[in-house]
């Protein structure tokens, strides 16, 4: 049954491409996924190790820009009369050169800030995040500053002499996306599911206790930092080599505000919170848009639901609607907590 | 010499005004246990008040900056009841949350208010800088220097030798037995928050004059705080007020000497370096401020 149901909402969110006809909404489809796959890693850490990273937008710009520079080349004088120089490489390795940069800048945060407990961790990766975009902005010589990066290759397939594909078209992306976006929930429910996300849940719930059973609190944290660093590395290469532009605007605030209002408006440590809380949050600022808001007044209305959310809401859409499912004497099981468990999530 | 004398100084007088705000963000931080995400708004909300009285509405200079100040202090009060009371007792990240919420929406409000264009404040001091050998300050640079520091000691005094001072501390020890003793928490709370504001304020009025004034200047105001409160060690108030002036220090000669595009991560590479030479800060206390 349950397999049943994911298999057709596997189907329908595959067939989206084949009846949607415009192709801006389905632009907005594919940036929105891209945002979905940065607030699953988001959620990965803050709903299941409790751990807020408030500059999450630095491993999404830092994937996207070394995804970018490694396919373009560059040319950086590092010291006087030591010239470094990058032949443009195909984007499959700038891909996965970034997931790898954002993974390892994401351990060293970890392991940097998870020295001591408490609002550390947020302080550290909020000013990262503007410390990499002052990088960004500041290093003109290989960022190109705020003139941006132009021109980064679209992803290319290719196994020489047999088939070539170039994702240039917006169906392509869409299907690029949705598959990496598929991906990073098999890979999150996995890790969830074993040893490593008992252990970080244990730790959310309680740290004295898991400590004293045993688990070595801090590695997890830094563990589940660097792969979440490393997926939203992955959500910011999708993204460059999709808009194909990437400037230091990548690196605002207001981008890692937009991830956590979606995983915390969905529901955090639940698999489905980001999906639904990111599509509505994805899609809500093309609806203002349409509205002829100005945008300030839109990230004033963000503001005010998060605030509402987080009193009306603490624990997000998703377990409210499931909660309020079972009340109803027919929903999937809870854990013995009330918490629903993550396996009931989707 | 003469450079790093003329970079002294600044740092000096830049160190008032970060001390300010990072003893504002400590005594929230240290009484209530929330990460004020609106600090730095409140630091921009002093500057535009500063802005509105002395160009709009043609108030004196020294009055507007008391304006400036006490509705900061009212904002700050009006924030804590409104946003912040109802989530006592709620763990850290949701009054986390929600302080952030108030940062955007604040944000946005006073883009949508002035405009996203920078705005200059006059002042009334002389425009001929005072000089001192190798050294030249700008009157209002001093100015503001002492009214800084006037405002970082009557803070001390507030702390150390008032009732309210005595009844914060005693919260700051341990809330539940400062309630049994007849503490009116709520109000402690609300006095701490509006206290705290109040300094952000004043650092924003005080700086607004000097430098310009945006929107999103409290961000910068904001992480600069962070970076003074990890220094000094969260919820201490004399490590607050050091650690204002050794970010100004580290700034000044950052920007004088390494490269002035980096001046404002100066303040990240001093939270990397605390935390991994001394994670707890250089004044960290677990039982008492002040």
């Amino acid at each position: 049954m349950k397999r049943a149901a994911t298999l057709a909402w596997l189907l329908f969110l595959f067939s989206v491409p084949l009846w949607l006809g415009d192709l801006y909404v389905l632009h907005v489809l594919i940036v929105t996924g891209i945002f979905i796959i940065a607030a699953m890693s988001l959620n990965l850490l803050l709903g299941y190790t409790g751990q807020l990273s408030l500059g999450h937008v630095a491993f999404f710009g830092i994937g996207a820009y070394v995804s970018s520079l490694v396919s373009l080349g560059f040319e950086v004088h590092l010291l006087p009369g030591w010239l470094v120089r990058l032949e443009p490489k195909p984007v499959w390795l700038g891909m996965a050169l970034g997931i790898v940069f954002a993974g390892a800048s994401g351990w060293v945060i970890g392991k940097i800030s998870f020295k001591v407990r408490g609002a550390y961790f947020v302080i550290v990766t909020v000013s990262f995040a503007e410390v990499v975009r002052l990088v960004a902005l500041n290093w003109v010589e290989l960022t190109q500053g705020p003139m941006a990066l132009n021109n980064i290759p679209a992803l290319t397939l290719a196994v020489p002499g047999v088939f070539e594909f170039t994702f240039l078209r917006k169906p392509a992306n869409y299907y690029l996306m949705l598959v990496v976006a598929v991906l990073c929930y098999v890979l999150i429910r996995r890790l969830v599911h074993s040893r490593a996300g008992r252990a970080m849940i244990a730790l959310r719930e309680n740290e004295p206790l898991a400590t004293s059973v045993g688990v070595d609190v801090t590695r997890y944290l830094v563990l589940a930092t660097m792969v979440s660093a490393a997926m939203a590395g992955a959500a910011g290469a999708l993204y460059a080599h999709y808009v194909r532009i990437v400037d230091p605007d990548v690196f605002l605030f207001i981008y890692t505000v937009t991830m956590v209002i979606m995983v915390v408006s969905g529901g955090k440590g639940t698999l489905a919170g980001p999906i639904v809380g990111g599509l509505i949050f994805g899609l809500l600022p093309e609806v203002l848009r349409g509205l002829e808001i100005k945008p300030e007044v839109q990230w004033v209305v963000y503001g005010v639901l998060m605030i509402l959310v987080v009193y009306f809401l603490p624990d997000g859409i998703v377990p409210a609607v499931r909660s309020w499912w079972q009340r109803r004497g027919e929903g999937p099981s809870a854990d013995a907590t009330g918490r629903p468990t993550a396996e009931a999530a989707r | 010499m003469d450079q790093l004398l003329q970079h002294g100084v600044n740092a000096l007088i830049l160190g008032g005004t970060y001390a300010l705000l990072g003893i504002g963000l400590t005594l929230i931080f240290g009484i209530m246990r929330v990460v004020n995400f609106t600090h730095g708004e409140l630091y921009s909300f002093g500057a535009y008040m500063m802005f509105m009285w002395v160009m709009f509405a043609g108030v004196n200079f020294f009055l507007a900056l008391v304006l400036a100040v006490v509705l900061g202090i009212a904002l700050g009060a009006v924030i804590e009841v409104i946003l912040l009371r109802r989530l006592r007792g709620a763990d850290i990240d949701t009054t986390m949350l929600v302080m952030i919420g108030a940062w955007i929406a604040l944000q946005n409000a006073e883009q949508l208010a002035w405009s996203g264009v920078a705005k200059s404040i006059d002042n009334p001091f002389p425009a001929s800088p005072l000089v001192l050998g190798p050294v030249s300050v700008s009157w209002n640079r001093l100015f503001v220097f002492a009214v800084a520091l006037a405002l970082i000691a009557a803070s001390y005094a507030l702390i150390n030798r008032t009732r309210l001072g005595k009844a914060m501390r005693a919260t700051f020890q341990d809330r539940e037995t400062a309630a049994l003793m007849g503490v009116e928490i709520n109000f402690i709370h609300t006095a701490t928050f509006a206290l705290g504001s109040g300094l952000a304020a004043a650092a924003g009025a005080l700086l607004g004059p000097v430098f310009v004034v945006y929107p999103t200047m409290g961000d910068l105001a904001s992480l600069k705080a962070f970076a003074i409160v990890i220094l000094g060690g969260l919820g201490s108030i004399p490590g607050a007020t050091v650690g204002g002036f050794i970010l100004a220090f580290m700034e000044e000669l950052g920007a004088g000497y390494v490269s002035s595009g980096f001046r404002d991560g100066m303040g990240f590479l001093l939270i990397i370096l605390i935390l991994i030479l001394k994670p707890t800060g250089l004044f960290a206390q677990k039982e008492r401020i002040g």
